[in-house]
């Protein structure tokens, strides 16, 4: 019998092969934690009286949800993380050089590896071809103190996807059509695996959006097999050394397939307060906007700026709307700043905030008011997400973002790409 | 034998509710963070939840992040279990592994106030108050042996090692 990308990966790091269902200790690649789970990882890993990190160069701390530091609590939890990082070599990503899951791809994870991270959108690595997960902090504790962890072997769902996406239409609009279609816990302790002639030839920008999002179905990785394009993109970070083939076989056991026609999908939206309550954007100009945010670990990437600085160029900002930007890593905003993108979104009256995640997860940089309404790019728009319980988010591709930062209101921009 | 009253949530808790951003800062204080515990969901739960009760919800409890802070302050209000239709993974896994009961059953049959008993070992869910019983799901064997341990460090520091499979 053959096996699926999760079985194949994970037979790798056990003693024998392993199958779906089986319970493993598999060796860890690469374990990461951010700024909000980091001093938590810390204080466990010192309960264990284990000095240092099984791999020290391989276990990453990330500062990046709330950077600069806007409160003087979180200032002395980014002292524990650099301290720790001193004493055990562990490697420190310090404030202002990205959201760890943007920095995870293009500097630290490789095809066909194991990556516990401490933060719920670890899954992003998997467009890398690696079996990427998050957990809590004690389990990430543990897998860089011993350098393994237990785990059961996932069952998979294939998603495949055929034909091509509509003028107007990216993998954010896709993604949010089947987390519709499957539901916020649909694929509970499940992989996914993506496949299919429109996967073959999405961007890896946009198959990290894809696997990012694999958590708001709640899917433990979303998975994909690595061919040219992931060769060319760990070349462009000149890591072309790290390129290994991953592929399913043919003859996997899958729980369950799942075919979408890409032609039939157009843009959609997340309504509050959950990832699966989602609309087509055309059918939401009534839902007037105070604020945008395009950026996070989802749609913060250069082919994201991209798209907003074509669509708002020669275009102004709402007047009734704040648009905030943040590119994803510090790498994407000097690409940014390369190509003139910077300018035009801040002469339009963008925002363009450093590097990072406050905005998203509600820490800093764009909090809500009461009653106020936001539409983002980032993956999630629970109640509460962005720093007030009464402000409500909505979620859709940057092309969507931008176009509706001009009108003021959800606007669907096919009509105008 | 653990017994309680029930507090009562819809499907679909977050760990934004239970644990919100907002409140990012609290996560290096976590008996100040359990003041706030579930606000978002319930603005008057953290304040008047007793020591043995049971947060009872819908299904998937505890999606979204990986904040190990959210089972650590449910825990630290003194709930004693969290019963649920189903549980988010990030979330189950890290409950048990910092020692916050989870049973998993469906909650339909348990309204907000009503007096629980829970016997773990013969897997009994008792309302008192409609004087009915449920049968919960049983843990896996693998939580089942986190648990006893008394979680995940202490089963590393006592083995040296995962003794799980």
């Amino acid at each position: 019998m053959g096996q699926t990308l999760a079985e194949k990966i994970i037979s790798a790091h056990t003693d024998g092969p392993v199958k779906a269902g089986d319970l493993c200790i598999a060796k860890v690649d690469v374990t990461a934690v951010q700024d909000g789970t980091g001093p938590l990882t810390i204080s466990e890993f010192r309960k264990l009286g284990i000095a240092k990190p099984a791999n020290p160069e391989r276990m990453i701390l990330f500062i990046d949800h709330a950077t600069p530091s806007p409160r003087k609590e979180l200032s002395n939890s980014h002292m524990v993380m650099r301290q720790f990082a001193k004493e055990t070599g562990a490697v420190l990503s310090e404030g202002g050089t990205g959201v760890c899951h943007q920095r995870l791809v293009e500097q630290y994870v490789n095809p066909g590896e194991i990556l516990c991270g401490a933060d719920s959108h670890t899954c992003t690595s998997g467009a890398l071809g690696a079996f990427a997960t998050g957990m809590g902090s004690t389990d990430v504790a543990v897998a860089s103190a011993l350098g393994k962890t237990w785990l059961k072997v996932p069952q998979s769902y294939k998603i495949v996807v055929d034909g091509a996406l509509r003028h107007g239409v990216y993998a954010k609009d896709l993604m949010l059509y089947l987390i519709g279609l499957i539901g916020a816990d649909g694929a509970t302790y499940k992989a996914l695996e993506f496949t299919g002639s429109t996967i073959d030839n999405m961007s890896m920008s946009e198959r990290f959006t894809l696997a990012n999002m694999a958590v708001e179905a709640g899917a433990k990785c979303g998975l994909f097999a690595t061919d040219e394009k992931t060769f060319a993109f760990l070349q462009s970070r000149h890591r072309e050394y790290a390129f290994k083939k991953i592929q399913f076989d043919e003859d996997a056991e899958y729980e369950r397939v799942i075919n979408i026609d890409a032609s039939l999908v157009v843009p959609m939206v997340s309504c509050p307060h959950t990832v699966d309550n989602v609309k087509p954007a055309k059918d939401l100009s009534d839902v007037k906007i105070n604020q945008v945010f395009i950026g996070s670990c989802t749609n913060g990437r250069i082919e994201d700026l991209r798209i907003a600085a074509k669509i708002l160029k020669k275009q102004k900002v709402h007047p009734d709307v704040r648009l905030i930007v943040a590119p994803a890593s510090r790498d994407v905003m000097m690409q940014a700043l390369r190509e003139g993108i910077i300018e035009i979104l801040t002469y339009v009256g963008a925002s363009v905030i450093p590097p990072g995640c406050g905005p998203c997860v509600g820490v800093h940089a764009g909090i809500l008011g009461d009653g106020e309404v936001c539409l983002s790019t980032q993956n999630r728009n629970f109640k509460g997400r962005m720093g007030n319980p009464e402000g409500k988010i909505y979620l859709s591709s940057p092309a969507v973002a931008a176009y509706s930062a001009v009108c003021g209101y959800i606007a669907d921009p096919s009509e105008i790409l | 034998m653990l017994k309680g009253k029930a507090w009562k949530f819809p499907d679909n808790i977050s760990t934004d509710h239970i644990a919100p951003g907002r409140l990012f800062h609290l996560r290096s204080n976590l008996p100040e963070f359990a003041k706030h515990v579930l606000e978002d969901a319930d603005p008057e739960f953290a304040s008047k939840v007793q020591k043995g009760d049971f947060v009872v919800a819908g299904s998937n409890f505890g999606l979204g992040s990986s904040r190990e802070h959210a089972p650590q302050i449910i825990k630290l209000s003194g709930v004693s279990a969290v019963i649920a239709k189903s549980f988010a993974r990030i979330f189950y896994r890290n409950a048990i592994n910092i020692g916050l009961l989870l049973l998993e059953c469906d909650t339909d049959g348990i309204d907000a106030q009503d007096e629980l008993e829970v016997d773990v070992r013969e897997g009994v869910i008792k309302n008192l108050t409609k004087n009915t019983e449920i049968k919960f799901k049983p843990l896996p064997e693998v939580m089942i042996k986190l648990q006893q341990d008394g979680g995940l460090i202490e089963h590393i520091k006592k083995y040296g090692d995962f003794q799980l499979t």
